[in-house]
């Protein structure tokens, strides 16, 4: 076997047989089907209620008593003026007091202007949210009746429109599905960027312990650096792929039988009290939805991506380690690779919002930002010279990193003491021999 | 015949010149010392050797041909930096390393078997190399070095952080390897502690090489012509035409006297002691390398 395969068998083995490997392989599924089950869980649980006062003048909010977990109580306002109110407020230590003033006449547009609500401290976004939301459709009913409009006929007139959207571009006529393409884009883009920092920074510290640990001239005494840099990364390229598939197998499992036995009972509930089928209509609309998606060209291009973002990435963490002898001095070198990562993973919203987009398009084609927004934009199809052109300066760029960061690699694992500076890293690469 | 023959090598380290046209023969079989104090440019030139690093200018022979990554599994270093991944079980770290040198599977366990035998660890096989001692983990490196049994054997400051009993047991596993043919560089500052062993020197201080050769001759062309002996009483003679006396030291009755013999024939002063009083010792000064390098470094 050749040194580069020993050297990507050593790393492989060592690291999947780590108990941090296997804990995080079985707990990483679990741990993202939680974060999805939790919170829905935690929005089924009462919580702490809140008390508002009203003290309502002109009899706009027609007692209402509010929502669960948000209660309104009512002063009456013959008996209590705003100074009152208010210490009944300080008194009781109720969340808060809603006030809405009496101008001598029922002017909607003066009470919406002049409602106030106080509270002890600031008050919860949702709380004002959802007495604005209440306070509106009263006033809109006021403004109704000052039109001599019947609310009734208003609310039987309410129609609610689900636009069937095709996308005519495609060879076939297909019901389009931005929200599953979004959720696609955004899933596969986002995993990228995860693997890229998780892996990225094991290769770092890999390096790093292989210096100060000093294995290193031992090591570069039978294979070149460049090998020893090569195997490393893709040895790590191959535990990340072995997880990833092992938590897409498991997740499946686990969304299937959490789905089935948990949510089933729940789902079959929803459908049979729902009269209009409204629900089964939200599920034929997917299932004729993910017809129109090209899943070989997304999982294709999500591989393509996925290696070679990680692999451009990759190279640059390793020439990080070599650099320095702790990780603690890392950080001013890994400043230039997180941006490009962050401002990968912001633009990666925008580019769901509008995949055609300037912004779109020129963070898909920079290869530091590309293998991230790239996915966000396939699911929804990209011209394929577009696409073509972002893989060639993709693997055009990584073939150059990859020659830097073995220049620097080369002289970094052999320096120890003194921490270099980014001028003495260029320095290195211009070395020969 | 020589397995090394390094030729006008120079390497810079951008402005800064590490090896100044240094052309060193090592004989097949030898003990070669490579000496020097630290910085000189030992270190660059063992790098060169193994091809970490290239030389800049002149080349280097192995065996008679220009050298090249396939000489690299006939190479054995055991760098300055001792170290072995901690994680790693000691039979499979070996064997990486092994392998590494291009031994296949099979051999590589039966000579590992054979080394683990005959230093008595059998029973770390399986062993995590952090569990070890320091002691107990530099046996495991030497034999980590060795394994392929390479020709030319590279150790960079052999017995710093090595216990007595170990150095002992390293000294002699080195001689039987020497023994079976390979030939050995040793690589120090610490130079009293390779004179007993090497066959060949070479001296080398700010990047150039000032001193070569067999360590007998090196030793024999700058000795001080002086002579130390002890004589029964006080010694106040006069010498033999010639000869000068250097010291004369008389302690319990014991006359301590170092001579200047410019012809290195003594028979004339001998002679004259024995007539009148009693001789109980006659020895030549021999220098010690390191004598003979600070008197190499001040002429310079």
């Amino acid at each position: 076997m050749n040194k580069i395969g020993l050297i990507i068998q050593r790393e492989f083995s060592t690291r999947v047989r780590k108990k941090s490997f296997i804990i995080m392989t079985i707990l990483g599924p679990i741990l993202s089907v939680a974060l999805f089950v939790l919170p829905a869980y935690l929005a089924t649980l009462p919580g702490e209620e809140k008390v508002v006062l009203v003290l309502d003048k002109v009899h706009l909010m027609d007692n209402d008593r509010g929502k669960e977990g948000l209660k309104f109580e009512y002063l009456n306002p013959k008996n209590f003026d705003l100074v009152a109110a208010k210490e009944i407020l300080k008194e009781t230590g109720k969340y808060g007091l809603l006030y809405i003033p009496d101008g001598g006449n029922m002017d909607p547009d003066w009470i919406r202007k002049k409602a106030t609500l106080y509270t002890e401290g600031d008050a919860n976004l949702g709380t004002v949210n959802y007495i604005e939301n209440r306070l509106a459709s009263y006033i809109q009913l006021q403004k109704l009746k000052l039109e001599n409009v019947d609310p009734e006929a208003v609310k039987r007139s309410r129609t609610v429109v689900n636009l069937n959207t095709i996308n005519i571009e495609e060879k076939e006529e297909k019901a389009s599905a931005a929200e599953l393409k979004m959720g696609i884009g955004y899933v596969s883009g986002f995993m990228i960027y995860i693997f890229v920092f998780l892996y990225g920074a094991q290769i770092m510290r890999g390096v790093i312990e292989e210096k100060t640990s000093r294995i290193v001239e031992v090591m570069i005494s039978s294979v070149k650096p460049f090998e020893l840099m090569l195997g490393k990364i893709l040895g790590l390229a191959g535990v990340a792929l072995l997880q990833f598939l092992i938590w897409l197998i498991f997740g499946g499992l686990m969304y299937f039988l959490a789905t089935t036995f948990i949510l089933g009972d729940a789902l079959d509930a929803a459908n049979i009290s729902q009269e209009n089928a409204g629900n089964n209509d939200m599920m034929m609309g997917i299932i004729n939805s993910i017809d129109s998606i090209n899943f070989p060209a997304i999982i294709g291009s999500f591989l393509f991506f996925f290696i070679f973002g990680y692999l451009l990435y990759a190279a640059l963490f390793a020439a990080i380690g070599s650099a320095v002898d702790k990780e603690s001095d890392t950080q001013q070198f890994m400043l230039p690779i997180s941006l490009p990562l962050i401002a990968a993973i912001i633009v990666l919203v925008t580019a769901l919002d509008k995949p055609d987009g300037p912004i779109a398009f020129w963070f898909s084609m920079i290869p530091l930002t590309s293998p991230v927004v790239m996915m966000a934009r396939i699911p929804f199809g990209v011209p394929v010279w577009e696409i073509v052109l972002s893989m060639s300066l993709l693997v055009i760029t990584f073939l150059f990193t990859t020659w830097m960061a073995g220049k620097i690699y080369r002289i970094g694992i052999l320096m120890y003491g003194k921490k270099p500076t980014f001028r003495e890293l260029i320095k290195w690469i211009r070395y020969k021999g | 015949m020589s397995i090394l023959s390094i030729q006008e090598v120079s390497k810079f380290y951008g402005d800064y010149q590490a090896l100044d046209s240094v052309s060193i023969e090592i004989s097949k079989g030898s003990i070669f010392g490579l000496l020097g104090p630290n910085g000189a440019g030992k270190t660059s030139l063992i790098r060169i050797i193994n091809q970490i690093t290239g030389p800049d200018k002149g080349k280097v022979l192995f065996d008679g041909q220009n050298l090249s990554p396939e000489h690299i599994s006939r190479i054995g270093y055991l760098p300055e930096e001792r170290g072995l991944y901690p994680k790693m079980k000691v039979g499979e770290q070996i064997m990486y390393l092994a392998r590494l040198k291009n031994l296949d599977k099979a051999s590589a366990k039966k000579t590992i078997k054979d080394w683990f035998q005959r230093f008595e660890i059998e029973s770390w096989w399986n062993k995590n190399v952090e569990e070890l001692s320091k002691g107990m983990q530099q046996k495991v490196q030497f034999i980590a070095t060795v394994i392929h049994q390479p020709d030319l054997l590279i150790f960079d400051e052999p017995f710093t952080g090595f216990d007595p009993i170990n150095t002992n047991l390293i000294k002699s596993e080195i001689r039987r390897l020497r023994d079976e043919g390979a030939t050995i560089i040793f690589s120090t500052h610490r130079m009293e502690s390779v004179e007993e062993i090497c066959d060949d020197i070479a001296l080398i201080n700010k990047s150039h090489k000032i001193l070569e050769g067999p360590i007998k001759e090196v030793k024999k062309a700058h000795k001080s012509h002086n002579y130390i002996m002890e004589v029964k009483g006080d010694f106040k003679d006069t010498l033999p035409t010639g000869m000068t006396m250097k010291t004369n030291e008389f302690k319990d009755g014991i006359s301590l006297l170092k001579v200047a013999i410019p012809d290195d024939n003594p028979t004339a002063l001998i002679e004259k002691i024995i007539s009148q009083h009693q001789l109980i010792s006659f020895n030549e000064e021999i220098p010690s390398l390191n004598d003979i390098f600070i008197q190499k470094v001040q002429e310079v």
